[in-house]
């Protein structure tokens, strides 16, 4: 047996997404990435004496948004809390945080592995709070903490609202914590709540992780693995410590339960400093706060604006027999996605549908710069092409000539058509005509094909698509053709 | 002495509307009235003479285009623990003792744009707790009627000057007694509006659900004036009510004619010596001989309530005053580490009384004893308020002691519950969030020192509050038979 | 109510505050004859009662999510205890949080 087979993994992770406002969670000033260290600042996010807070509105609907994409309960009453503890960077030395009555409660996060597979993971809560500024470590230490000898702060990034969203045990392999995540930031796009920017920090995870003898249903000792800041480094980071917690059970020891960091470099998480003390973060009520009230009109009013998400659309175009892949860069490009729902929508057949939108207009996209959806080729009109070809009126090539055509703006499909007669024809007469002229002037071929030569077939099949300038039916072309040199 | 510094705050502002004095002669008698007396009576922590006369400048200037303020000219004593943009702010306290504040509370703003002028910032107990004014790290306070004695606190510096006429209108914050206690040492009106009447943004808190600011005056009519003013909702603090204001100046009254006063049962005056308690069932027959109808009312909490206070206040105090942390502004004593930074800091900037604060509501929040001894409070707050109601069932106002003892002299009470003693009166009304003033009731002890009636309303009635207190103080005008010592 | 002798050094450590041992000990005396008095609070049958959230009834007070004017950056590094460049500086960090 394998390691891989005795054990079982037991993950839960822990993120910390920024939420997208204009302005921060208690105050007015910008919410916005970078910029001039200690000009994103007022009274109040500095924590000067006497200031106060007062909660954005659309960061509450943002969170409530988000728990009812996850299917989350929305609790009739909610609060904000402190939790005290000093740090540099935090500058009331408490956050303003939600401890026993979040926003959201429970949830299910539905999401797919690489291969396509569904899965699910349940969500413990959603809760809001607000971020802490930044710090860097000077003076050594080469920017960690450990072995700097100072730190400089820059507090534009105090208060902005973060949603904490912490789940439950429910993963079982680095794979699937970062197809978790990946439906976490997919969704949180879709919805228009966060960016999910990991390169500027704005989702940021932590890991537990224990693993079991396989079969068992007693949880093992954890440890909670910090400073993963990519999707591939929660990937790498899971699994270099599924590794290490089973070396240590292999060899007869004992896992401590402790926060390990993470370190891309080296490619392993290491024990972090054990603290001075135990936490006690004296949780209580914020009295600068009153109490959120939610009711049943506003949860209606918000369910409204929830858009098709990201499992939704996987699973339906799973079954229009996209591959995992092909139907996750849809589901990933929200734009695009919504184009081809909407050209489905409109009664275009799936497949090819996608076979446009994933083919050609992606590569016009690319060579012209200009987003599908921003294009000239509304969803109706490329519906119309489809449905063209579809009915037998064009074929493909005059398709793909077409769809060049529409997206330099020359008008629906149908109409072109209709003013330059380029529609397919099946007149056998007419198609007959075509042919009697082409073998007429390709004697020789005709002599090699009757000599055994039959692939010669398909130079004599284009010829008359040519003659016919593209409109013959090619399938009723090679028909006919047969039959005549037989 | 210029007679100009004892005119009423209602006074001074007709005549200067009226251009019969002007802001400036006002402001230069009140400047000449600190230089004069303040040497020995210390209320003052900052003197703003170049402030008041810039100001007085611009009340002067807007009078003469015809603008209407009701506080024009009027001379006003700033507590200093409210931010005054470009004004030191130190809260009494060394942790803050060079901090200049870079933007102006509400509550002060709204006194300049009616006319007012800051004359200074005038003394307190550190953070506002305390009630003797003892607790200032930065300056001693002495009582304008007896040198050897304590102004009251924490709002000791606003009492002594209005009471000393360095101000017509001194600004207090209350949070047990604060306003209410040295209002009556000084032989002044002290009120303290309904919790969240008037905004808290840009008052250095101590116990946020408990602070409010009011007036300090030596009429009634002054309080109301001053209340009229800085009333009202403000966006910048969630807790402030954001409700009509009915405007208190206009409902004064000359007599009690179809009010019932009730008298509590459980605060039992004749614990408070014989003297005492003579003066203060002489002020209830005053009542009563002003038409009121004296009702005996329950308050079966009251023993509870000092209890209940120093649970809550020190809990919310202790994370409130978690930012003065050497960080961002304030003071700092350098250490190896930012940890030992923090500690070294707030060992030097923190007098003896607010770390007593700090580690008890630290305690009460800890792990462990949160319920036991923070959620109680809060339930037992809850009964206070209860109470409150039921008693008002039966009555309009409430009348009790303001304080059980007149001033006493300095470092007479060496243990800190004996203190806190002080406020067993005021306590109730604070937990309960009403509106309550101490009006001047007479003369106590050898020598004779002032006392005050408290009257206390239900939650928004600061209208009938004020109402019977300017019937009472007509009628009685005991302040005026008192004499001050400079 | 728990009626044991309070850890001053422990709550100490919490709140961030440096003691000499005559503080440990006079603190320590002093809010044990405090919590000596708070404890009457035990006697209050609050079972039925629910916790004060505020005093003045009032929930969801919220601001429009609009930006407004912040503090130049002058003023607000002018407070700083010690500032290095355009940032605020702190002697070295021992942990994260």
């Amino acid at each position: 047996m394998t390691e891989w087979t005795r054990y079982e993994a037991v993950i839960g992770v822990e993120c910390h997404v920024e939420l997208k406002t204009r302005s921060k969670m208690f105050c007015a000033c910008a919410n916005e990435f970078g910029g001039e260290p200690n000009t994103k600042v007022c009274p109040v996010c500095l924590a000067l004496p006497g200031s106060l807070p007062v909660a954005n509105a659309e960061a509450i609907r943002h969170m409530i948004r988000a728990g009812l994409a996850f299917g989350a309960s929305i609790p009739e009453f909610s609060k904000f809390d402190r939790k005290n503890y000093f740090y540099p960077d935090m500058p009331k030395d408490y956050q303003i945080s939600q401890y026993d009555m979040p926003l959201t409660l429970g949830g299910t996060v539905h999401y797919w592995l690489e291969d396509g597979t569904l899965k699910e993971c349940k969500l413990t809560r959603i809760h809001l709070e607000e971020d802490t500024g930044k710090s860097m470590h000077g003076g050594g230490g080469d920017g960690r903490i450990a072995g700097s000898s100072f730190s400089l702060i820059d507090f534009n990034r105090a208060g902005v609202p973060l949603m904490e969203c912490v789940s439950e045990p429910d993963l079982r392999s680095a794979q699937e914590a970062v197809g978790y995540l990946e439906a976490l930031k997919r969704t949180f796009v879709q919805l228009g709540v966060s960016d999910v920017k990991m390169e500027e920090g704005s989702l940021r995870c932590d890991a537990n992780v224990s693993i079991r003898p396989a079969g068992s249903t007693e949880l093992g000792t954890k440890t909670e693995i910090k400073n993963m800041n990519s999707f591939r480094s929660v990937l790498r980071a899971v699994e270099s410590e599924i590794k290490r917690q089973t070396a240590i059970l292999e060899s007869g020891g004992r896992i401590v339960q402790e926060t390990r960091g993470w370190d891309e470099g080296q490619g392993e998480t290491h024990s972090m400093r054990s603290k001075e003390e135990a936490h006690d973060y004296r949780y209580f009520p914020d009295p600068d706060l009153v109490p959120i009230e939610i009711d049943a009109a506003l949860i209606d009013e918000l369910k409204r604006t929830i858009p098709v998400l990201p499992p939704e659309r996987f699973a339906k175009y799973r079954e229009y027999g996209m591959d995992a892949k092909q139907a996750t860069q849809l589901v990933d490009n929200s734009p695009l996605a919504t184009y081809f729902d909407a050209t489905v929508a409109a009664g275009a057949d799936p497949q090819a549908s996608m076979n446009f939108v994933l083919g050609d207009l992606s590569r016009l996209a690319n060579e012209t710069g200009t987003a599908v959806n921003e294009s000239a080729v509304t969803p109706a009109a490329l519906a119309e092409l489809v449905l063209l070809v579809e009915g037998k009126t064009i074929n493909s090539k005059i398709a793909k000539e077409l769809l060049e055509r529409m997206w330099a703006g020359e008008g629906s499909p149908k109409a072109i058509v209709e003013k330059e007669s380029l529609a397919q024809t099946s007149d056998t007469g007419e198609i007959e005509n075509l042919i009697g002229a082409v073998l007429a002037a390709n004697e020789k071929a005709v002599t090699d094909y009757k000599a055994g030569k039959t692939n010669i077939l398909g130079f004599l099949t284009g010829a008359v698509m040519k003659a016919s300038r593209g409109k013959a039916n090619p399938a009723l072309v090679n028909e006919l053709l047969r039959k005549r040199l037989e | 002495m210029n007679e100009l510094v004892k005119r009423s705050a209602a006074g001074i502002a007709r005549d200067v509307r009226a251009r019969r004095v002007s802001a400036r002669e006002v402001t230069e008698a009140v400047l000449a009235r600190v230089d004069e007396v303040d040497g020995r009576l210390g209320c003052y922590l900052t003197r703003l003479h170049d402030l008041a006369r810039e100001q007085a400048r611009r009340v002067d200037e807007r009078v003469a285009v015809g603008e209407v303020l009701p506080l024009a000219g009027v001379p006003v004593a700033v507590k200093d623990n409210m931010c005054l943009t470009g004004t030191r702010t130190t809260a009494a306290s060394k942790i803050l003792e060079n901090w200049i504040a870079p933007y102006t509370a509400t509550a002060v703003q709204r006194m300049l744009d009616a006319g007012a002028v800051p004359i200074g910032k005038s003394n307190l107990d550190e953070f506002a707790m305390g009630s003797s004014c003892e607790n200032s790290a930065l300056g001693v306070t002495r009582n304008p009627y007896d040198l050897k004695r304590v102004p009251g606190g924490s709002s000791g510096g606003s009492a002594a000057a209005v009471a000393a006429f360095e101000a017509a209108i001194g600004l207090g914050s209350d949070t047990g007694g604060s306003i209410r206690e040295p209002g009556a040492f000084c032989n002044v009106v002290g009120f303290k509006p309904t919790y969240g009447r008037v905004s808290r943004y840009g008052l250095i808190a101590f116990a946020s659900s408990l602070d409010q600011i009011g007036p300090l005056t030596r009429t009634v009519e002054d309080a109301a004036l001053a209340y009229d003013v800085m009333a009202g909702h403000d966006p910048m603090d969630s807790t402030s009510i954001d409700r009509p204001v009915e405007p208190a100046a206009s409902s004064l009254r000359e007599d009690l004619k179809g009010l019932r006063i009730g008298i509590v049962k459980e605060f039992v005056t004749a614990k408070l010596g014989p003297e005492i308690d003579a003066l203060y069932k002489r002020a209830y027959e005053e009542l009563a001989g002003l038409g009121a109808e004296l009702v005996e009312v329950s308050l079966p909490t009251a023993d509870y309530g000092l209890a209940t206070y120093y649970l809550i206040a020190p809990a919310e105090c202790s994370s409130n005053l978690a930012r003065f942390d050497g960080v961002r502004y304030g003071l700092r004593v350098d250490g190896a580490d930012v940890g030992q930074m923090y500690e070294r800091t707030r060992a030097a900037g923190f007098g003896p009384e607010v770390k007593r604060r700090i580690l008890i509501g630290t305690y009460a929040l800890s792990s462990g004893y949160y319920d036991a001894y923070y959620v109680k409070a809060q339930k037992a707050r809850t009964m206070f308020a209860q109470d409150f109601r039921k008693a008002f069932e039966r009555c309009d106002l409430i009348a009790a002691p303001a304080a059980s003892s007149p001033a006493f002299e300095f470092n007479s009470k060496s243990d800190p519950y004996s203190m806190y003693m002080m406020d067993y009166y005021t306590i109730p009304m604070s937990l309960a969030g009403l509106p309550a003033l101490s009006v001047p009731c007479g003369y106590a002890g050898t020598p004779a020192l002032p006392m005050g009636l408290q009257l206390a309303a239900p939650l928004f009635e600061e209208s009938k509050l004020l109402g019977a207190a300017h019937a009472y103080e007509r009628a009685t005008a005991y302040a005026a038979k008192g004499a001050l010592a400079v | 109510m728990a009626s044991e002798k309070i850890d001053v050094r422990y709550v100490a450590k919490l709140a961030r505050i440096a003691l000499t041992q005559d503080e440990v000990e006079r603190f320590g005396a002093q809010l044990h004859d405090l919590l000596a008095h708070v404890n009457v609070l035990s006697e209050l049958e609050t079972s039925a009662v629910p916790a004060t959230a505020q005093v003045v009834e009032s929930t969801n007070v919220e601001r429009a999510d609009e930006t407004g004017p912040c503090l130049d950056r002058e003023t607000v590094l002018a407070m700083a205890p010690q500032r290095e460049g355009a940032f605020f500086r702190v002697p070295k960090i021992i942990a994260e949080p």
